[in-house]
């Protein structure tokens, strides 16, 4: 297999003429016409030259980095394999001559003792592997900068054409495979509908699109749905992932935290399409900005975000460590793509990224007042301006009645001293406490707290002791004494605390004067003081502004994030939005595009999408209607056995996919096609019902589960109460995420839970009542009527033939078996706190509920198609 | 034409067409088709399809093939329990050792507290002659079957992180449990029961579901809780109004248009979503069934201290696993949330002997009996110690991480033996030191696997159950 020292003749494709080998490797001149002859003879790609990072850095860093590359402190012989000149100078690798490299001796060796990767870790190379690093050595052993650090290059695409498309097939050329045809319209509707809203589309709106002969029929749909409410609503689900929001703090109590207002304003952001600039720049920095407003200051929430504990015995210094660490790492999967928590405790074995960058990104925080145990404290008031005006007028007036009794205070001070010396030199009882005592209960307890205060002097009591003391004095001993003042403080002070206890409030950043000291963690020991003090700075390895005169702060930070000098952001962003539209990410790995990530297969195209979105100022929407508006985005999701073997994970996106709906659109969609429903945007998170009992093992304190009532109900799956040690069963079930961690994938799996779910939970029984009340009402007259108005409803298509045939008869054995037995029936229809209207026959009801719930179960009704 | 008159018109031929199939051509009455529907079920494609729980084989031959955890959440104290300190008992009401505090810092108290003697003698149990506490007078029974580690070390002093570290791995929330691990490795035998089982009794723990949840595995592979009171898994009952045989007609109903769809379009997902609603068809029979103990005899109630067979108790949870682990599930987890005695040291500890002593002895000589100890692991510890120094009064103990004591038993493990040693304070280990990764690695041995290769790419690396770290503990193997 090997070729003479010196020549760059393949040696991969060891079947194949020698004549089709040299055409498919000799020279640039040749390349078009001899993939033409390829794709011809084969159908598979072409053989190129070895490219660094899609043939090679995937081998060197998934075998070799481990102990020869980036991490100085486990690096291993002081060899290393990431950097071109070391494993040169090493001798390791000489350009050309791959029988003289030590590297190929090394990985060809037989001995134990000698061959790498050693036995010990597990990984060696296999066959091809070993055959590419060879043909790599033998064509000159040419580096790359890791594909994603390098500034991403707008691709030419030929005027009047679709980017996507034009890349898309390109490739497909290539590769030999035919895109396939578009999809139906009643498929292309409901794939934008639950993509763009999360909700499925109405029979009435896949008829109107099906009735418009109009050219740009489908653009307008893609308008209308962009246009919705909805939109920021289906946008906001995975960003809320990526972020980590939740209503609770995480570890151990996992007690409330007030959030809510970020959630509505990422929503709000979506729907009004604000730049990605500004939304990321609010985010980090919503608090610094020239221009800050309460609302960028909602937005600086993020920061917030993280886990937090109250926790007794929890050391400051652990948790300050935990929240600097948390804290990179979102900024690391948020923006960068960068799994930058490796760098946590030494430098990142794969990625350039060393602990001294990740500490420098910490200092960026270091200004976020935020205590590190304990309960957080309610945060900004988010009111109307009239609302924030009314408060400040309530304040001012609690502060002047304060002013007034403060002003008195010495008189009511110097009294309750004469009455307590009284009350020692007569040797007093209490009245509460005397034998004609009328006192209750509660009465006597607290006039016995007094009296033993009393006995101790002012010195020697405590808070609580002084402060029972001063009550009783006041209230009791002479409540007449500047009555007017302490009564005008009292209903000042409860004026202003049940006004405010009322409005809506927000954790939010705001800047300590003083940052914090943030240290190297040596090994992210949070005991070990020893390590160097860090200041804010960019990661190194990536290029960055030179700030003059003063450290970076977080809006530098920020907005160095969204330059365009950073080549990573607008790719992360992108390939995770593509992600939402073609169920996985141009690089399959949404959370690492570093060394190991997964190299796009159609790099050009994601560096397109990068390029596009900042050219575009940041346009969302433009990017969203871009992708979707795109033919390769329309082909249908079904393909031949023979098109699946070719191409199982759909890499070269030749069709496109069909995936299980997001926890929270599992629900949407149920509650949409029963019509209970409730739409309104925003506002707090509801409580669905739930199992008795399932926050059982909450504590500090014990809580029990306070299902909405109303139309808090029936709201969006997205605005479920997101508790992260116990989140809501039916949400887990369907793999949403806790959001303890940030998640920029979720995983997509079908378990038995979920049947029990989509069978049981009450609220999916209460949607199939419900559903059934419409079929019933709704439906027209005979049954087989009525099931294809059901199946429209819930698929917005009639059934098939054979599958009326199979619903038909459920109807009419449940029927049957209700007659039978009417309290049954009545028991079916009491599901939930939805009433049930007068004048529909229980049994008949209850045999539709069955039909219903069927359909709720179907695979195909919760599957974006 | 106006789309509402499409769709009428539509429905209407719909209609036609299939009542002309329905009662013409098809020929078929509802009977027949119900009877039709088993047999569909069985042979459709979705029964063949694969499962991710389907059983796999180990890297090598294991030693066991099931696990039973009994997990002591709260920490309980070593110094109670299992590790005798005679000088800490006699320095009762002294201050430690300057030098023994060096860089130490404790949860709540001043580490510079006075040391606390042991609130029991010790004696020695068994043929073996473990000495263990005198208010242990069950697992003193068992004390020839167990290997005790005395010298178990953590890196976490507060519950949440610690207990989380003990179950995945980390103190970083997201990472999959040790019980996943095992169902990802192993698959599971039981066909009609979760291969991963959650009991809980007395307090929750401090990092809630995370301790048995999935992680970045596939959620097939997380714990599910069998709830102590009302439905004994979550939404298993089937609502007001409908039994059994009208849930299956409905299934049937279900299936068969699931199979309709799988065969037009081979989405291999519609076929596991078949298997998963069979799945949870016989789960709604097999988990009742399994929670119904009236079918044990009396001895067996009263061997593991079971007062009321219809009350959830720790007992109760230990009589659960056996038939669970009988069943052929392969990983079952307790919690028991109850060991925090910052104070209220003697009742404390005192009543959780009560309430789980007995039971927890019991499950491990029932095991044995029943030959199922052999190749099951059965794990009694906590996430950490407590300090040899009092918190409070002279009732009370803070969080220790240095030291601590945890037991096994079962499928390649030392019987009878004593592993590791502590200082005379029971405060620092001095011998055979045991982390919570070094654990993991034994624990994965004795299951076939080698810890290092038992991986999972996340986020762009391979993770192991033991991140970077772990080496087997040849000293427990037997």
């Amino acid at each position: 297999m090997s070729s003479p020292a010196g020549t760059p003749a393949p040696t991969a494709g060891g079947g194949l003429p020698s004549s089709i080998r040299l055409i498919a490797t000799s020279g640039r001149a040749g390349l078009a016409w001899c993939a033409v002859a390829w794709s011809a003879a084969v159908a598979a790609p072409p053989v190129d030259k070895v490219v660094f990072n899609r043939d090679i850095r995937p081998i060197l860093s998934d075998h070799c980095f481990a102990c020869h590359g980036p991490d100085g402190g486990k690096r291993q012989a002081d060899l290393r394999l990431d950097d071109r000149e070391s494993a040169l100078a090493a001798g390791a690798i000489l350009p050309g001559r791959p029988e003289e490299s030590g590297l190929v001796a090394r990985i060809r060796s037989l001995d134990p003792d000698l061959v790498m990767p050693p036995p010990e870790a597990h990984k060696p190379l296999d066959a091809a592997e070993r055959d590419l690093l060879v043909r790599w050595i033998a064509e000159g052993a040419e580096y790359q900068r890791h594909w994603a650090y390098e500034p991403p290059v707008r691709p030419a695409v030929p005027p009047g054409m679709n980017a996507i498309d034009h890349l898309v097939r390109s490739r497909l050329e290539r590769v030999g495979l035919e895109p396939a045809p578009e999809a139906d319209r009643r498929t292309l509707l409901r794939r934008l509908s639950f993509d763009l809203t999360g909700l499925p589309p109405t029979p009435e709106e896949v008829d109107a699109f099906l009735a418009d002969a109009s050219p740009d029929a489908y653009g307008r749909v893609v308008e209308r749905l962009l246009a919705s409410p909805h939109y920021g609503e289906r946008m906001a689900i995975g960003w809320l992932d990526v972020v980590r929001f939740a209503d609770t703090i995480g570890y151990h109590s996992d007690n409330p935290r007030n959030v809510w207002p970020y959630r509505d304003w990422v929503i709000r952001s979506f729907n009004d399409n604000v730049p990605f600039d500004r939304f990321t720049v609010h985010q980090l920095a919503g608090d610094l900005v020239p221009d800050a407003t309460p609302e960028t200051r909602v937005g600086s929430a993020f920061n917030r975000l993280l886990l937090t504990t109250e926790e007794g015995g929890a050391q400051p210094k652990d948790y300050e460590s935990r929240m600097l660490t948390d804290r990179v790492r979102a900024v690391g999967a948020v923006w960068l793509g960068q799994t930058t928590g490796c760098a946590q405790c030494h430098d990142h074995k794969f990625d350039p990224i060393t602990t001294r960058d990740f500490y420098a990104l910490g200092a960026f925080f270091a200004d976020v007042d935020e205590r590190p145990i304990g309960r957080r404290e309610d945060g900004m008031v988010v009111a109307p301006p009239e609302d924030v005006k009314k408060l400040a007028d309530l304040d001012a007036a609690l502060g002047a009645a304060k002013k007034a009794i403060d002003a008195v205070l010495p008189q009511l001070d110097a009294a309750q001293k004469q009455w307590e010396h009284d009350v020692a030199a007569y040797a007093v009882t209490l009245p509460e406490l005397g034998p004609d005592s009328k006192a209750t209960p509660d009465e006597a307890k607290a006039a016995t707290q007094v009296a033993a205060a009393l006995k101790k002097d002012f010195a020697g009591r405590n808070g609580a002791e002084r402060e029972a003391v001063q009550k009783y004095f006041r209230t009791r001993v002479s409540p007449a004494l500047f009555r007017a003042e302490q009564d005008a403080f009292a209903s000042a002070e409860k004026a202003r605390n049940e006004f405010y206890g009322g409005l809506t409030k927000c954790l939010v950043t705001v800047r300590r004067n003083e940052p914090a000291v943030v240290r190297i963690l040596p090994r992210g020991n949070w005991m070990d003081e020893s390590g160097e003090v860090m200041k804010a700075a960019f990661p190194s390895f990536l290029p960055a502004p030179t700030i003059e005169g003063r450290d970076p702060n977080r809006l530098d930070l920020a907005r160095w994030l969204v330059s365009r000098e950073n080549p990573l952001t607008a790719r992360v962003v992108m390939n995770r939005l593509w992600k939402q539209f073609f169920g996985s990410g141009l690089s399959r790995v949404l959370d690492d595009l570093g060394g190991q990530g997964d190299p796009p297969a159609n790099p050009e195209l994601l560096d397109w999408l990068a390029c596009e979105f900042v050219d575009s100022a940041w346009d969302v929407k433009h990017m969203v209607r871009t992708i979707v508006s795109s033919a390769t985005y329309r082909q249908a999701s079904t393909a031949s056995p023979e098109a699946l073997a070719a191409d199982p994970a759909n890499r070269e996106l030749a069709r496109q996919s069909a995936w299980r709906l997001d926890a929270e659109l599992v629900r949407d969609t149920a509650l949409a096609s029963c019509g209970l429903l409730v739409r309104t945007i925003g506002g707090p998170s509801a409580k669905p019902y739930q199992p008795e009992g399932y926050w059982e093992n909450l504590n500090f304190p014990t809580r029990t589960y306070p299902a909405d009532t109303g139309a808090q109900q029936y709201r969006r799956g997205l605005y479920t109460w997101w508790q992260r040690s116990f989140l809501h069963p039916s949400m887990l079930a369907f793999d949403a995420p806790s959001r303890e961690e940030c998640c920029a994938e979720r995983t997509r799996s079908n378990i038995p839970q979920q049947a029990l779910v989509l069978l049981n939970d009450p609220s999916y029984v209460e949607a199939a009542r419900a559903f059934a009340v419409r079929i019933v009402k709704e439906g027209g007259g005979p049954p087989e009527e009525r099931i294809a108005w059901a199946w429209r409803q819930a698929l917005q298509r009639l059934p098939r033939v054979e599958e009326l045939a199979t619903l038909l008869p459920l109807y009419h054995e449940q029927l049957a078996a209700y007659r039978a037995d009417p309290p049954a029936a009545d028991g079916l229809a009491k599901a939930g706190l939805a009433s049930v209207p007068d004048g529909i026959d229980r049994v008949e009801l209850a045999a539709w509920t069955h039909v219903a719930r069927v359909l709720f179960n179907l695979h195909e009704t919760i599957t974006r198609p | 034409m106006n789309p509402a008159d499409t769709s009428t018109i539509a429905a209407l031929r719909s209609r036609l067409l299939a009542r002309r199939w329905f009662f013409g051509d098809c020929g078929v009455g509802l009977a027949g088709i119900a009877a039709g529907a088993l047999a569909a079920r069985e042979s459709s494609a979705a029964a063949r399809a694969p499962s991710p729980l389907a059983v796999k084989q180990p890297h090598h031959a294991p030693r066991a093939k099931r696990v039973v955890y009994m997990f002591q959440a709260g920490a309980p104290s070593h110094l109670e329990l299992y590790d005798w300190k005679p000088a800490l008992a006699a320095r009762d009401g002294t201050l430690p050792p300057a030098s023994l505090l060096e860089g130490y810092r404790a949860a709540f108290i001043n580490p510079n507290s006075a040391l606390l003697g042991p609130k029991w003698p010790f004696r020695p149990y068994g043929t073996s002659g473990i000495e263990m506490s005198e208010i242990l007078p069950h697992i003193g029974g068992i004390a020839d079957d167990i290997c005790l580690v005395r010298s178990m070390q953590t890196d976490a002093v507060n519950h949440a992180p610690a207990q989380i570290l003990m179950n995945t791995g980390s103190q970083q929330f997201g990472r999959p449990s040790f019980g996943a691990w095992t169902l990802y490795g192993l698959g599971s035998e039981a066909e009609d029961l979760p291969g991963f089982v959650v009991l809980t009794s007395a307090k929750g723990t401090s990092g809630g579901a995370s301790n048995y949840g999935s992680g970045f595995l596939p959620t097939a592979y997380g714990g599910i809780p069998l709830r102590g009171s009302g439905d004994p898994v979550l939404y298993l009952s089937n609502p007001r109004g409908v039994d059994r045989e009208t849930q299956r007609a409905s299934l049937d109903a279900l299936h068969q248009l699931n199979d309709l769809s799988l065969s037009r379009f081979g989405d291999p997902q519609t076929a596991a979503r078949i298997q998963a609603y069979e799945l949870a068809y016989r789960l709604q029979e097999s988990a009742p069934e399994l929670m119904n103990l009236a079918d044990e005899p009396k001895q067996a109630l009263a061997r593991y201290g079971i007062a009321d067979p219809n009350q959830p108790s720790y007992a109760r949870n230990c009589l659960l696993a056996r038939r669970l682990l009988e069943r052929g599930v392969r990983f079952v987890q307790l919690f028991h949330e109850a060991w925090d005695q910052h104070g209220n040291l003697k009742n404390g500890v005192k009543q959780n002997c009560v309430d789980t002593e007995q039971a927890s002895a019991a499950l491990v000589s029932d095991l044995k009996e029943r030959g199922l100890l052999d190749d099951t692991i059965v794990i009694w510890g906590g996430e950490f110690g407590r300090t040899p120094m009092v918190q409070g009064g002279n009732d009370g103990r803070d969080h220790h991480n240095r030291a601590f004591s945890l037991w096994l038993a079962g499928g390649g493990l030392k019987r009878g033996h004593v592993h590791g040693r502590t200082d005379d304070f029971g405060f620092n280990v001095v011998e055979n030191p045991v982390h919570v990764h070094d654990l993991h690695a034994t624990l994965l041995h004795l299951l076939g696997f080698d810890h290092l290769k038992l991986t999972y790419r996340s986020q762009g690396r391979d993770y192991r159950l033991t991140d970077v770290h772990g080496t087997l503990v040849n000293g427990i193997l037997a």
